[in-house]
């Protein structure tokens, strides 16, 4: 296959950025999409041209790490992540545009390489429980109804990619702040802390400069890992009664 | 040296008790005078590094993805063995220690094992208290699925993606500790020298891989919990930024390596496409459980998926169902792989010719596609995301891939490697698997070694120190390392040569994987010996790494994983040269049974081998730990 590709190239954070035109002569349909950018790297090493820096690392589709807008889409036109995307997902001569994540709180490092630290710090706000290693129950000590087992399991596939916020044309990170609140607000052992990890989740995301949900639901049409936007619904229900009930702020 | 493993006398059953309650400890009040660092974020690093800041440790950790979540455990899919016996089918701690020494080839510590199967039932517990969404039932109580080399049901999952469901729990006990100010976590920086004074690890040297800073971090003990080295032969199913650095300048500043060459080869990971290939995919074990293995009786190259549907029964050759009758398509991962080369190299493999059918045809026919969707969607998903076969219509295609590093940096009992006050943790470890691990229990070790074992061993040696026995970051030891690692820095950058570093990098894999894969022989291991010389000489004339060394510079990055890959290379071809026996996933040609079985050599061999490195360009030194059976009796390994 011949491919065309533009590619957003900036050198660091304080740089602008601008687009570059590659041609590349040479794709096999059995390529990942980042395999075709290794071979591309590789080339341009050759040549003596800096390479496209670009975040990856498991191209097993569960690390999150891979990060890509691919034409206008966030890992590309399948609802998979970038490296488990295929050259075979796209037309010989085509001209594929690529950017990194756009959004106020993910800056550009370098080429398509953004800073999801704001995600860490939404994290480390509330979302866990607080037990130390050790002196815990037996783990069939509380059955959990396999429902909600299920639905708390599909809200933890999260992978912490950014998508959703690529997605949403206000930066929303509702999707990824939704999936751990519902997890841990479906299952007995996240009942202790279920409020205060509402309240102090949302306000680190509010804080961090992410917009708010207008119910586009580009998130969810968007997720590698088919998160659902009634984690969102969930998320909302969570917060408010929190904050009707509050015994905190 | 005399390599002391420090496995405490007495009953199998008591020994960890007992050692425990020897061990030392640190008042609760003193703890917060210390301070520890732990290098790696995945099961074993962030389980280490919660669990010892809730004991009130200081910890700094590290790890060069963008967050300490997206380390390597977050692949592992099938499942995670614990000796619970919730399915009254007759586990017990002994059972999963036997299997497990035995699955290993009997090249693994009795005491070491015996402690892990016995951990196992606590591990369990405190990932479901973590909120880990494990399996189920109806009733809501946990559900278990079986596992190779195992014949009861004790392996916990969720879904295919319980590596990833096990790190979130460690993960979120980190961010516990990182909100709480106990740890202070450095995401994308890279560990790139250990500093060692008077015989005690005294702190690390790293780069901030954004900046490329690079600084000093002085501590009380340094835990190394940075994986295993798979990647060394550039295809395997390790992520990509998995690397042996941190371990190998760990082994040059005096750490012992223990049983370098063995490598766990996969049966069952999607085959090589082609010459783009970057990494290759695994499709989990517990496949195996549903799917059967097999290739055409007579051969047929070019045999793709969708002709396989239509040969008949008669002319399959479901071979490990007929080599193994009382295992079938579970044996341990050592006996599916080779058989399966077997299988390729009688000209019957499909495909490209190395490949062999996953068939799940007769399991979709017995549960209906529903069960087996629940069961295995995600996997099937991936499979057909890239190969573009349906898993559900026509049979998958697999062949072996490096998977898993059985050896690692020596440790003893303890966990401490030969240089005090640094530990190697997980798979950097060359711990509990012997000569082969058996599917379900890298995780089971991983989050033994951070949550059950580290906590309690470390404070013996902390208390024995004291709090005042830390030297500064401004120490002239410091310094010196500081220096050595910017000058290396600067010499990748100022080769400029005509390679890049994964031209590089896959020339000295395929050596690998030719003559230190799946079998071995003395000639090969000898020709791949002076390859890798070549090839490491080559790399360090005519290696092109372009850039500058104060920005994100991914390239370098790699340059200096692969130089150090380069120097581990070498020394696993001793390592398989030395073993002249085979054992597990070590399969010497020249030591088999008449049926093609690994063929052990008890009288010579029942040791561990570990490496002592000396100078550059020098041969290391090999010691021997000698391995004592007092429980188990050492036999011909059987699955038939």
């Amino acid at each position: 296959m011949k491919i065309t590709l533009k590619v957003w190239r900036q050198k660091d954070q304080s740089t602008k950025g601008q687009f570059r035109t590659y041609q590349l002569d040479h794709v096999s349909p059995d390529m990942s999409f980042l395999e075709m950018f290794d071979v591309l790297n590789n080339d341009l090493v050759l040549k003596g041209e800096d390479p496209i820096a670009f975040d990856h690392d498991c191209r097993e589709g569960i690390c999150g790490a891979c990060s890509m807008f691919i034409n206008g889409r966030p890992h590309g036109p399948l609802q998979t992540t970038t490296c488990q995307l295929h050259m075979r997902s796209f037309r010989d001569g085509e001209t594929i545009t690529v950017e990194p994540w756009r959004a106020k709180a993910f800056p550009v490092i370098k080429d398509l390489v953004v800073s999801r630290e704001s995600f860490e710090r939404i994290q480390q706000a509330g979302g866990y429980i607080s037990v130390n290693t050790g002196g815990v129950p037996d783990a069939n000590e509380i059955p959990i109804p396999k429902t909600n087992a299920d639905k708390a399991f599909d809200a933890a596939a999260c992978i912490q990619c950014g998508a959703c916020v690529a997605a949403c044309k206000n930066a929303s990170a509702m999707l990824f702040v939704s999936a751990k609140i519902s997890q841990l607000a479906l299952l007995p052992q996240g009942q202790p802390e279920r409020k205060v990890r509402a309240e102090r989740m949302v306000a680190q995301m509010d804080k961090e400069g992410f917009g708010a949900c207008t119910n586009t639901l580009a998130c969810e049409a968007e997720c590698p890992k088919g998160i659902s936007v009634s984690n969102i619904a969930r998320m909302n229900r969570e917060y408010y009664s929190a904050n009707l009930t509050s015994e905190n702020i | 040296m005399k390599l002391d493993s420090k496995i405490p006398e007495g009953p199998l059953a008591e020994k960890w008790s007992k050692h425990k309650f020897n061990l030392k400890l640190v008042n609760p009040a003193n703890k917060r005078k210390y301070e520890i660092i732990v290098v790696g974020t995945g099961l074993a690093g962030a389980s280490a590094a919660a669990s010892l800041a809730e004991l009130g440790y200081n910890v700094k950790a590290f790890c060069f993805q963008d967050s300490p979540r997206r380390a390597h455990s977050i692949a592992a899919q099938g499942g995670i063995n614990a000796a619970k016996n919730y399915r009254n089918d007759g586990d017990s701690i002994y059972r999963l220690f036997y299997d497990t020494i035995k699955g290993g080839d009997y090249r693994a510590r009795e005491g070491n094992v015996y402690r892990l199967a016995e951990v196992s039932v606590d591990i369990i517990d405190q990932c479901v208290a973590q909120g880990v969404p494990f399996a189920r039932e109806y009733g809501g109580l946990l559900d278990n699925r079986s596992f190779g080399g195992a014949q009861v049901s004790r392996t916990f999952y969720a879904r295919g993606q319980t590596g990833q469901q096990l790190l979130l729990g460690a993960y979120s006990a980190l961010n516990r500790q990182i909100s709480n100010g106990k740890v202070k976590m450095y995401n994308r920086t890279e560990m790139l020298d250990v500093v060692v004074t008077d015989g005690k690890a005294r702190g690390i040297i790293t780069r901030n891989l954004i900046t490329g800073k690079v600084e000093a971090h002085s501590a009380h003990a340094v835990l190394l919990c940075t994986g295993g080295y798979g990647n060394v032969f550039f295809l395997s199913t390790n992520a990509k930024g998995s690397n042996v650095t941190a371990a190998w300048r760990a082994h040059k500043k005096g750490a012992l390596f223990g049983n370098p060459c063995f490598t766990q080869i996969h049966p069952t990971c999607i085959p090589v496409s082609g010459d783009h290939q970057s990494k290759l995919t695994l499709m989990s074990e517990s496949l195996r459980n549903d799917g059967r293995v097999w290739v055409p009786k007579t051969a047929r190259p070019g045999l793709k998926a969708k002709d396989a549907v239509n040969i008949p029964e008669a002319e399959r050759d479901y071979f490990l169902e007929r080599k193994y009758p009382s295992f079938g398509n579970l044996v341990p991962r050592d006996v599916a792989s080779r058989n399966a080369k077997y299988a390729c190299d009688e000209g019957k493999g499909v495909g490209s010719g190395l490949a062999v059918f996953l068939d799940f045809a007769d399991a979709i026919k017995r549960d209906g596609k529903k069960i087996i969707e629940a069961k295995y969607g995600n996997l099937f998903d991936m499979y057909q995301q890239i190969t573009g076969d349906n898993p559900y219509e026509v049979p998958m295609m697999i062949f072996p891939a490096v998977h898993y590093t059985m050896g690692g940096l020596w440790v003893d009992y303890n966990l401490s490697t030969t240089v005090p006050g640094l530990y190697a943790l997980g798979e950097a470890n060359f711990s509990d698997h012997g000569a082969n691990r058996l599917g379900a229990s890298a995780l089971m070790q991983g989050l033994a070694d951070g949550y059950f074992v580290i906590p309690y061993t470390i404070g013996d040696y902390l208390a024995n120190i004291g709090w005042s026995d830390r030297i500064s970051a401004d120490h002239p030891a410091f310094k010196e390392a500081l220096d050595n690692v910017q000058a290396r820095v600067q010499k990748l950058l100022s080769i400029k040569g005509r390679k890049t570093v994964d031209q590089l990098h896959r020339e000295l894999g395929l050596t690998m994987w030719d003559y230190c894969g799946m079998s071995r022989t003395e000639e090969g291991l000898r020709k791949a010996k002076a390859r890798i010389q070549e090839l490491r000489n080559e790399f360090w004339q005519n290696v092109n790494v372009l850039g500058s060394p104060n920005e994100l510079n991914q390239e370098l990055e790699k340059a200096g994983r692969v130089a150090d890959f380069m120097e581990l290379g070498e020394l696993m071809v001793d390592d398989a040269l030395h073993r002249s026996e085979s054992c597990g996933g070590h399969f010497r040609e020249e030591s088999q049974t008449p049926d093609g079985e690994a063929l052990r050599d008890d009288s010579k061999f029942a040791y561990v081998a570990a490496w002592e490195y000396t100078a550059e360009n020098k041969a290391e030194v090999l010691h021997k730990e000698e391995l004592r059976f007092e429980n188990v009796k050492l036999t011909q390994r059987s699955y038939k």
